[in-house]
Formats: structure tokens, sequence, C-alpha cells
């Protein structure tokens, strides 16, 4: 059996459930008290299907618009992207086109994208109508599903069409920068090109003490 | 019975300390590991002026270069203001216009219904923190809604400019009957404080630092710059919108926990062979390139700091990573990787933190910090391998044992009549004090004792007279407080003691103090 690696990024509007939808995924729960994301968390969830083993590592990122620079560094070799917007909030579903138009400028590599319209058990309050996401999705050749982490619903169906997806792509498409398990050592490779930040080497000890006295002046 | 009146002595002469036998400082300058902040209370506001003007040192490049690689990728951290309602470029003139309007406003009669400043419960607050642009634009109020405190926000700013434009001075303190008005400005922000309580002038000016420090912690000092270069009328509640929760966690901490009071940081009491596995098993394996800082942090104590050898943490940018701790629930999910900015060590760049909690409870944290922003994945294993090892030495135990025991007992000291003390440790910037016990146990008596100790610190600290000795006797309690070299301790008697046995009494402190710092303190620092 194969086992592929892939890298999912969670992006949206802060406030729209990004948190809310991954830990229901990863974690089976709902928390009514989930406190916004600082930075980005990671988690990993394992699934099996159509005889693949998956791992996905889940990027949740935050939402808050100081945190927004950092979204490259996520998005950048992402595999599959789930763009979360608040079906209740029709400024929200706007933020994602923002979101895509920069995820196609930036990501060079193949891309799973997955619309996701969470809150529908809050549907009575929809701004966003299920064919406006749905026509949306297919102009940029997303998957689409509403879901609701209070409800539990659409998640599980949500994650796993993104994991056949990623097979499909792993299957035909040999540059999509999925890799399997066993290729592993070949995973420092896929890290070339990082605008690496090196510290100084050793003739650089002057800074330290200048640093010393600035503090302790 | 305790006087009701107030007698106080004063000696700073050398002769009168005889009394006192200073204990020879067992701590090196250079084995410390975290920069000694003793000069941090006293506050000299020139000295503020040229802080940070010039950030150098090749980590600072490198960090400053980091950051801006990260403008190239995404532009529009500056740029994505284009929806602001104001338009650029306004001029200074047209500011003081609106400013000059808003005071007038301020004072006419008509919307003072409307005016949230009229409300008794916000009028009854104690403290007031605003922060407020240049242009006078509210950015932050501890109470209230800074939205509905345009009105005063515009004042505060007519006052600053004020000042500055008619002498070319800076307005630093109004007081005002009960009420203390202090004024930090720091170009482009203008951070004023009004306070009825306790705190010296000092103090708040201390306080309204630490508030300006988490604000760069949150956008560097870079970025705040630039956004006020490019308009000066930008509205930055949009950038720290999610940060609100640091600044309120920031000043309720520094109201009860004495850290902040003292520049110094408690350690978590752990026997010294178990501190020393812990910072082995860091040592071990998160010998990583680019890990700048290690730390592990339990209940707002620290564990241990292992850092890199040329750089120091200093117990401000460690305030405000215990802060950034202590506020985020978020962080107990799963394992994050933030970018926080440590504005004394650069201020002009982010470092990047990877934390974790060690343990089920989520009382331990891990924290990593480091300038390599793709090393998310290494620093994931090295977290794994140090969990494992601190599981394998029941380090995590003894963590968590230490914890439950909450600190200790002033019985432990065996001092008759000693209700409470703070002792720092100046050449560690870390400190000790017992459990608060009775008569100190209701939220009014803490508060009176935290007074009480502002008070001590203020009088011996006060920069128009510094004092070495102070010994106060109060209606309630005497105060006791003693500077040398080494150490700063603020001790709190019944109010019966009598001098000579409170003085006894203090060697005999600063002994048993002696024989527990291996306990109470990290007397070496560790180092990859």
């Amino acid at each position: 059996m194969n086992t592929i690696e892939a890298k999912v990024v969670v992006l949206g509007t802060q406030a729209v459930g990004k948190t809310s939808v991954v830990i229901r995924y990863v974690g089976g729960m709902f928390s009514k008290a989930v406190s916004p994301t600082i930075g980005a968390s990671f988690f990993t969830y394992k699934l099996t299907v159509n005889n693949y083993r998956v791992k996905l590592q889940v990027w949740d990122t935050a939402g808050q618009e100081r945190f927004r620079s950092m979204a490259p560094m996520y998005y950048r070799k992402a595999n599959a992207a789930m763009l979360i917007y608040d079906m209740t909030s029709a400024d929200t579903f706007y933020d994602i086109k923002e979101w895509v138009s920069e995820l196609k400028r930036n990501v060079d590599n193949p891309i799973v994208m997955c619309l996701i319209g969470n809150k529908c058990d809050l549907s009575d309050n929809r701004e966003v109508s299920v064919k406006e996401a749905q026509e949306y999705a297919e102009s940029i050749g997303a998957l689409f599903h509403e879901t609701s982490a209070l409800k539990n619903i659409g998640i599980e169906e949500a994650f796993l069409e993104v994991a056949q997806q990623l097979i499909k792509l792993y299957e035909t498409s040999p540059n999509s920068g999925l890799h399997t398990i066993d290729m592993g050592e070949n995973r420092s490779g896929a890290k070339e090109g990082n605008s690496s930040i090196k510290l100084p080497e050793e003739e650089s000890s002057k800074p330290a003490t200048q640093q010393d006295t600035k503090c302790a002046c | 019975m305790a006087d009701s009146k107030e007698a106080e002595q004063v000696s700073t002469s050398e002769s009168e300390q005889s009394d006192l036998i200073e204990p020879e400082t067992c701590i090196h300058r250079e084995n410390s590991m975290l920069l000694p902040a003793e000069n941090f209370i006293s506050i000299d506001y020139e000295s503020f002026e040229n802080y940070d003007c010039q950030p150098s040192g090749v980590i600072h490049e490198i960090v400053r270069s980091n950051s801006q690689d990260k403008s190239e990728e995404t532009p529009d951290v500056v740029l994505s203001s284009s929806n602001d309602e104001f338009s650029a470029g306004e001029d200074k003139e047209e500011r003081k216009q609106i400013s000059a309007k808003e005071l007038a406003s301020a004072l006419t009669e008509e919307d003072i219904e409307e005016d949230e400043t009229r409300k008794p419960e916000w009028r009854a607050q104690k403290k007031h923190i605003f922060i407020l642009s240049e242009a006078g634009k509210p950015i932050y109020s501890r109470h209230g809604s800074e939205d509905k405190l345009v009105t005063i926000m515009g004042v505060l700013q007519a006052l600053v400019s004020f000042v500055h434009d008619s002498n070319k001075d800076n307005i630093r303190c109004i007081i005002a009957g009960d009420h203390k008005f202090v004024f930090y400005v720091r170009d482009p922000l203008i951070l004023v404080c009004v306070s009825q309580g306790a705190d010296s002038t000092q103090q708040l000016l201390l306080q309204l630092t630490y508030v300006y420090n988490q604000v760069l912690s949150v956008l560097t000092h870079k970025t705040l710059v630039s956004i006020f270069k490019q308009r000066r009328n930008y509205d930055l509640r949009r950038l720290l919108s999610g940060s609100e929760k640091f600044l309120d966690s920031l000043l309720s901490l520094i109201e009860t926990d004495y850290s902040f009071l003292l520049g110094a940081v408690r350690c978590l009491p752990l026997d010294l062979q178990v501190r020393d596995m812990i910072s082995q098993s860091i040592i071990q394996h998160a010998r990583v390139k680019d890990l700048v800082f290690a730390l592990i942090l339990a209940n707002n104590q620290l564990v241990t700091l292992v850092r890199m050898k040329k750089y120091y943490l200093h117990p401000v940018d460690l305030h405000l990573i215990i802060n950034l701790v202590h506020a985020s629930e978020s962080f107990k999910a799963a394992e994050s990787w933030t970018p926080i900015c440590l504005p004394k060590f650069d201020s002009s760049g982010y470092l990047q933190a990877h934390i974790s909690y060690l343990d089920e409870s989520c009382q331990t944290c891990l924290l990593l910090l480091t300038v390599d922003r793709e090393s998310f994945f290494t620093l994931s294993d090295c977290k794994n391998k140090i969990k494992e090892r601190l599981l394998k030495y029941n380090g995590l135990n003894a963590i968590g044992d230490s914890l439950t025991k909450t600190s200790y007992s002033i019985n432990q000291c065996g001092i008759t009549d000693l209700r409470h003390f703070l002792y720092k440790s100046r050449s560690t910037a870390q400190y000790t004090s017992p459990e608060v016990e009775a008569p100190y146990l209701g939220t009014e008596e803490q508060e009176r004792l935290f007074g009480l100790y502002q008070y001590l610190h203020h009088r011996i600290h006060t920069s128009a007279r510094p004092l070495k000795i102070l010994y106060h006797v109060g209606p309630h309690e005497t105060l006791l407080g003693w500077i040398t070299q080494g150490f700063e301790l603020y001790a709190v008697f019944g109010p019966l003691v009598t001098k000579p046995s409170a003085i006894h009494s203090i060697n005999k402190l600063l002994k048993w103090i002696k024989r527990e710092e291996d306990r109470l303190f990290i007397l070496n620092s560790v180092t990859f």
C-alpha cells in the first residue's frame, strides 16, 4: 500500500470557523470557546482511501489581519487548500476571491482547492446562496461543500474528497510535489529554493556586546 | 497597639547600615542568563528617546532581511489600507484644526449624554490606559470602547501637540486632584495613563512602556513606523485586531504580578539536579542551527532558559513572552508557529516561535525561538525528543509537583513577625517571594499589599533621592526596603516589630535565601 504525505492549508477570514472545522475533523469534537488562532496551528491526520494511506499535514492559519503577511509561508508548497467562508456573511465569501487570486499568483505546483461554506446550521441567516458558491467553485476548479462544525455536517466528506483528489493528483502528475513516505529521505530536496536565513558566524560576537550595553544602559 | 500615626526613618549613611551584614554576591554577572534590569526601573526619559533609533548587529540585519523578504511577498501588509476611509497625506495643520474642533466639542454640554466619559462606572475605574495615533485616532482603551472615546482622544492629542508646538517640549505628566495623567509619546503613538491609584508617575510610565513594547511585539517597530509614514491617518486597530486581549492581559498582570514592578522574573522552585536535567534535555535535543532561545514556562514562571551564547533575553522581552502564553488559549489545541517581535532583542523584525505544551493538562509550555522561518518541522521533532526525555526522567512530573505545591509558605523561613517579602537577585534579574497568606487573603488586602510594595519601591528608587535603606512604620505594618549591589529586598512586618528585631530578621532571611537559592533561582545560565 502506498503512503502519501500531503500538506493542507486552511485559509479564510477571521471567525469563519477554520479552527472549529479542523478540530471537528481531527479531534472529533466541537468547543464553543475556541479562541482565535495565533500564527498558525499544526495538525496531522491519517486516513486510508482507495488503497492509499494519506497523511494530511494541516496548517490551520490565523485569520487576523496582522498575520496576513505570514500566509505565504503556509501555502507555499501546499498540495491542498481549504478555503473557508461563513455562509452567513457575504464579506467572508468575497475574501475567498482574494485568497484564490493570491494562490494563483504565488503557487506553482498543482493544488487541490476546496471551497467550504461553514456554519450551515445557521442557514436561516444565509447570505451566500448555494448556487452562487457552486458556480464560483466551478469557475476556479475547486471542490465545494457546505459544512457545520457544530452539527458535524459535511466536514468528513470535504476532507475525504480532498484526499481522493490528492491521490488522483499523485497518480496523474509526477510534478505534483506530493511525496510518498518511503521516499521520505528526499523530503529535504523539496526544500530547495528556500531563502534560508543564516545566523552570524564566529566573528560576529560584537553585536551581542553592543546589544548588551544597549539593554543595560 | 499600632499607632495610627506614621513614623518614618530614612537612613542612607554607611555607618547606620553596619547592623546589616551585606552578604557577598554569589552570582557572577557573566553567568547571568537574563540581563539585569535594575537600570530599567530608574527611568530616564531621555534615554527612551534614542533607545531603538539604530538597532545594529548582524542578527538584526538577518532578522531585518527576513522581514524585508516578507514584505516583498505580500506588499499588502502596508498597502492594504487602501479602503481606509481617510485620505492619506493630510498635513499637520489640518490635523490641528480637527483636534481643536474635537476639543471644542468636548467642552460643549450637548453631547455629554452620549459621552462614555460621563458614565459613572467608566469614571470610577482606577486606571485608564489610552493609545492613540499622533493624528489623534483612537487605537486602544483599557475601559470602554475606544470608538466612543474619540473626544477624549482628541483632547489628549491636543494637549500633547499644544505643548510640543508651543515650547518644543514634551508633556510628561499632569496632576489634577487625585488623578495623575502620564504621557508617553513615542512617535508615531501617544500613550496616556490616567490613574487615581497609588502608582507613582515613574511606575505609570514604566507600565506605558510595557504597553508600547507589547504593541511592538505584535507589529515590530519597523512596520509601525512605515505604516504611519505612508498615512498619518491609518486606523491601527485593523492590524491590532485580535491582539487587544494581550494588552488587557498585560495590564492586569502588571497590577497583580510583582515581576513587572521589579523588572525581574520568577522561577519555578525546582531542585538543582532536576532543573539541570531539564536544561540538558533541551541542549541535547534542540541543538539546531538558528535557534536563539529555548525556554520552558509553567504558570507564568520560568522553568529553564537555554540561549545562544552571544544573545541575552531581556526581562522585558521575557515578560512579553510570558504574557503571550498567559493570554492565549489557542496554543493548547495544537503546536503553533507564530511570529513574535522581542523589542529589546530586535525591534525591527520577528523571531519565529514554535510553541507547544508538553503535558496533557497544558501547564508546561515549551517555546523555541528561531530566526529560521522554515524550521517548524525540525523544531517539532526537537519538541518530541525533549518531551520523551522529560517523560523518561520524570521531569514533567517534577514540574507538575512543584506547581501543585504553590511556591512556599513564609513559615518555612522560620522568621516570626515577617509577613511577606520580595527578594530580587539583581545580577540574574530573578526574584522570589512566598505565597501571600493571612492577613492578605482578600482581594482588597492583596491590592493594599501591592500598594505598599509600590510605595516602598518608589521611595527607594525615586530619581530625586534614591535610598539604600528605608524603614517605614505604617499604621498596619512596618516596611523595610534594602538595596545593595547584589539584591533588592522588600519586607513587610507586623506593626509591632522593633527596628533591631526587624534587622535581625532580615539577616536571618538572607541566610535562609542563600541556603535555598539553588532551588529558587537559576544561577548558572545554560547555552547551546
